[in-house]
């Protein structure tokens, strides 16, 4: 494996990463609007309230790696995305903000602001993400000189709309099945209902984005001539699918929970297969598609940060693994809480 | 009207950052000493301590947060408005993120989790080694973007390949790029600044609640760990200063020259103004006080050697091209003036403060003495504004380079992004950070104004929870008796 095909490998293991850890906890802002009461809503904030932080920094590092093994394709894209990722960061401004803020003061008024504030935010953030995977997938106008040349309108297409809206669903699924794992009696039996209602809107999305990305997006399955053995993971997805209800079902959340961060795992992956080798594909004639080689760093560069990666993940799996270890177990309401 | 895209990126940029530097350095400031105070709780076993690490930790989170939400927005920025920058440095630049990103947030934010949620669920060695995590973390996370940052003073271990729309740095030696000239003293010096802003702010909170007569055990305790920090570091901010003036002096000596309003070369000593102002016009400082010789002993230790001027070719990094005027290569010099000269100013008024209210604390009068406590509640924006003027005075004089030397600021912004677009994130984020400040003032005043617990609630907390313990203990025990009974 050349490093060029590392990078993109770990930068896929980063996205993903981030889509299962900040995807439950995106998941539970989504649904926070459906918690009834003060009580209720403290204990879906604190349900990710230590882990959301850290769930963050997945894309914090995705960005940071992306900027310094494909400088080319951070650059276009960001540039290129401006008022869409400005957009972006004020939700994770309002996200961050609004649990840290809400139940600090009592005044009903300020957390009903900060309720809607935290909903708002999560779900702009999570369509957003879709918008761009879908921007990804589809193509967008780059020139010959590697700049972006549309406007903020170009994003908003039909198909990367539905991805975003995928997104929302999965996402929304994903968070019904953690705070399911997290709460207790009458409200836990409530949120049995909504891991059934959010998959059924999951299944609608994914089968009529897997529809409409196979007749709109003709390259979408190039690569999988070339690398037969990625069918596997088709299968495997639409396994760990179809496990969900099973498993919700048969009273396994646990298993649930790991299923649906199976399924967001081969969603990435596949996105990733549809790229390969291009991270950012062009819509223009004449046009040029950056791809892992003419948009990345020296070959120096992505040796040193492959050291810095070797180096520093297993540090950061052990940080998460203590983490998650020392908050397991049901949600408890105390005085160090939101 | 046309509007500029590159002049607002610059608007945009010295907002965001000048807002996310509010917080980092009250982080790093405050979290050595939650970690001194923790430490004495596992010690001595003393509540009143353990009131002081969960009080403080409290606030910490709240400044935190604030560092985090604002801090997103600073590691994008660099490819939504500066993407050719981004193109250009991203070999070396870009590398410097991603590690601060793999050592020092995942380190920070995931300990951060234990430190605040996690008192009553892990053991109290197992929470101090959280904070002392924290702690390195948010220092860490200052190394990795220093170096980033005085990479672009001091750019070195690269080469530069391609040519027009292409041409970038490369890095060759990574060592040579972590410690370039500029490094280790900005770095210091940053740090001190992070570390007096964490002692004067917690001398400000004690103050107030001593004078106000609330928690006072409390309050006396937190001075005598905050004061010495601060005391210790107000000094050695002199010497590291000092030491970053010459280093200065050596790599980039147009910077120098426009912190010291010094215009044009002449024989024998350079003088040194305490203040005046810098007329680019006239090419003299104006209304100001000159020591005779002080710059040139300060820089070489040698009061007669002259330290080149702004009128230097020499400045030039590089050299001076042919057809270019040596005044196209000055930073805003009046600007850079007045920073530097304020943020040396409240430095030296720091050492006063300090020295004074350290030599009352050795006495036993400090508490007494109410004029001083009202001081210090208020003295806490000192430091603030100092930080904020000497990162300002640092990239103000780097212009009009953005990488110096090799990359000018004018050349470096997006070329998709419009003036129009800027303009608009540039209202919204004004408008959403004024909000978000004012707001957070509002909570950070009621958190102080509600006070820490006192160490008798704390004992009860403890008792009780001792009791749970065992009762669930007992039950557990009865459980199991049950079958075989």
């Amino acid at each position: 494996m050349d490093l060029n095909l590392f990078w993109f490998c770990t930068l896929g293991v980063l996205l993903a990463g981030y889509a299962i850890l900040d995807g439950f906890d995106l998941g539970v802002g989504i649904l926070h609007l459906g918690a009834r009461g003060d009580r209720e809503r403290r204990t879906f904030m604190n349900s990710i309230g230590p882990l959301w932080d850290g769930n963050e920094v997945w894309l914090v590092t995705f960005g940071g790696a992306l900027f310094a093994a494909f400088p080319h394709a951070y650059a276009t894209a960001f540039s290129g995305f401006y008022l869409a990722f400005v957009l972006l960061l004020f939700a994770l401004i309002f996200r961050a903000v609004s649990m840290e803020f809400r139940s600090k003061r009592e005044s009903p008024a300020w957390r009903g602001f900060f309720d809607v504030c935290f909903f708002a935010a999560s779900t702009l953030a999570t369509l957003l993400f879709g918008v761009a995977v879908g921007n990804c997938m589809q193509g967008i106008p780059i020139g010959a000189d590697m700049e972006f040349a549309g406007t903020f309108l170009d994003l908003l297409r039909p198909y990367p709309l539905v991805v975003g809206l995928l997104a929302v669903a999965m996402f929304a699924m994903h968070g019904s099945i953690y705070l399911y794992l997290k709460t207790e009696g009458e409200l836990q039996q409530r949120i049995h209902g909504w891991m059934w209602h959010t998959f059924g809107y999951f299944l609608v999305m994914y089968l009529f984005t897997t529809i409409y990305t196979l007749a709109q997006i003709p390259g979408a399955t190039r690569n999988f001539e070339q690398h037969p053995w990625a069918w596997l993971v088709v299968f495997l997805n639409v396994l760990a699918i179809a496990n969900i209800p099973r498993a919700i079902y048969l009273s396994r959340p646990g298993y649930a929970f790991l299923s649906s961060c199976c399924t967001i795992a081969a969603l990435v992956f596949l996105f990733g297969i549809a790229l390969y080798p291009n991270l950012l594909v062009t819509s223009l004639e004449g046009g040029v598609n950056l791809d892992i080689y003419n948009a990345a760093s020296s070959v120096k560069t992505l040796k040193i940060m492959q050291i810095i990666a070797f180096i520093g993940m297993p540090f950061v799996l052990t940080y998460t693994a203590i983490i998650y270890w020392t908050f397991r177990g049901k949600v408890e309401l105390g005085s160090f809480s939101y | 009207m046309e509007l500029d895209p590159v002049f607002l990126s610059r608007v945009q940029f010295a907002l965001t950052v000048g807002f996310h530097y509010l917080f980092p350095p009250l982080t790093i400031g405050l979290g050595v000493q939650m970690v001194i105070m923790e430490a004495l709780y596992l010690r001595t076993g003393d509540r009143q301590y353990e009131a002081m690490a969960k009080f403080w930790t409290k606030i910490f989170a709240l400044i935190f947060a604030m560092g985090v939400a604002s801090g997103i927005v600073m590691e994008f920025q660099f490819g939504t408005n500066w993407a050719t920058y981004s193109r250009y440095v991203g070999d070396i630049f870009g590398s410097a993120l991603a590690a601060e990103g793999i050592f020092a947030f995942f380190l920070e934010s995931g300990f951060l989790a234990v430190l605040v949620f996690g008192w009553d669920r892990v053991s109290p060695a197992m929470h101090f080694f959280s904070t002392l995590m924290v702690s390195l973390g948010s220092i860490f996370s200052a190394i990795w973007i220093i170096v980033a940052n005085s990479w672009q003073q001091t750019p070195a271990g690269f080469h530069v390949v391609g040519a027009g729309l292409a041409r970038r740095a490369e890095i060759t030696d990574f060592w040579a790029v972590v410690f370039n000239p500029s490094t280790v003293d900005r770095l210091v010096h940053t740090l001190i600044g992070a570390f007096i802003l964490g002692g004067f702010f917690v001398m400000s909170v004690s103050a107030y609640y001593l004078l106000k007569g609330r928690h006072t055990d409390f309050a006396r305790r937190s001075i005598r760990i905050a004061l010495p920090l601060a005391l210790v570091a107000s000094l050695a901010a002199l010497v590291s200063g000092h030491s970053n003036a010459r280093m200065v002096a050596r790599h980039q000596p147009s910077k120098l020259a426009a912190f010291e309003g010094h215009f044009q070369t002449t024989d024998g000593g350079t003088p040194l103004y305490l203040f005046g102002y810098a007329d680019e016009q006239q090419q003299r400082v104006r209304y100001g006080l000159p020591i005779p010789g002080l710059l040139s002993w300060l820089v070489y230790g040698d009061a007669r050697r002259p330290v080149p001027a702004l009128d230097d070719p020499a400045i030039v990094p590089g050299g001076l091209p042919e057809g270019r005027h040596v005044r196209d290569y000055w930073p805003p010099v009046n600007l850079t003036f007045q920073f530097y000269h304020a943020m040396v100013g409240l430095g030296m008024l720091f050492i006063v403060l300090t020295v004074y209210a350290g030599v009352l604390l050795w006495r036993g009068t400090l508490f007494e003495k109410r004029w001083l406590l009202r001081v210090l509640v208020v003295a806490v924006v000192g430091p603030m504004v100092a930080n904020q003027l000497g990162w300002a005075a640092a990239e103000v004089g780097r212009q009009p380079w953005i990488v110096w030397g090799l990359l000018r600021t004018s050349d470096a912004a997006s070329k998709a992004v419009a003036g129009g677009q800027v303009l608009t994130s540039i209202i919204l984020f004004g408008v959403i950070y004024l909000l978000l400040l004012l707001a957070w003032l509002f909570i950070m005043d009621s958190k102080i104004k509600a006070g820490p617990e006192s160490p008798e609630d704390l004992a009860r907390h403890a008792e009780r929870r001792g009791l749970a313990a065992v009762a669930a203990a007992r039950t557990g025990a009865s459980h199991k008796a049950e079958p075989g009974a």
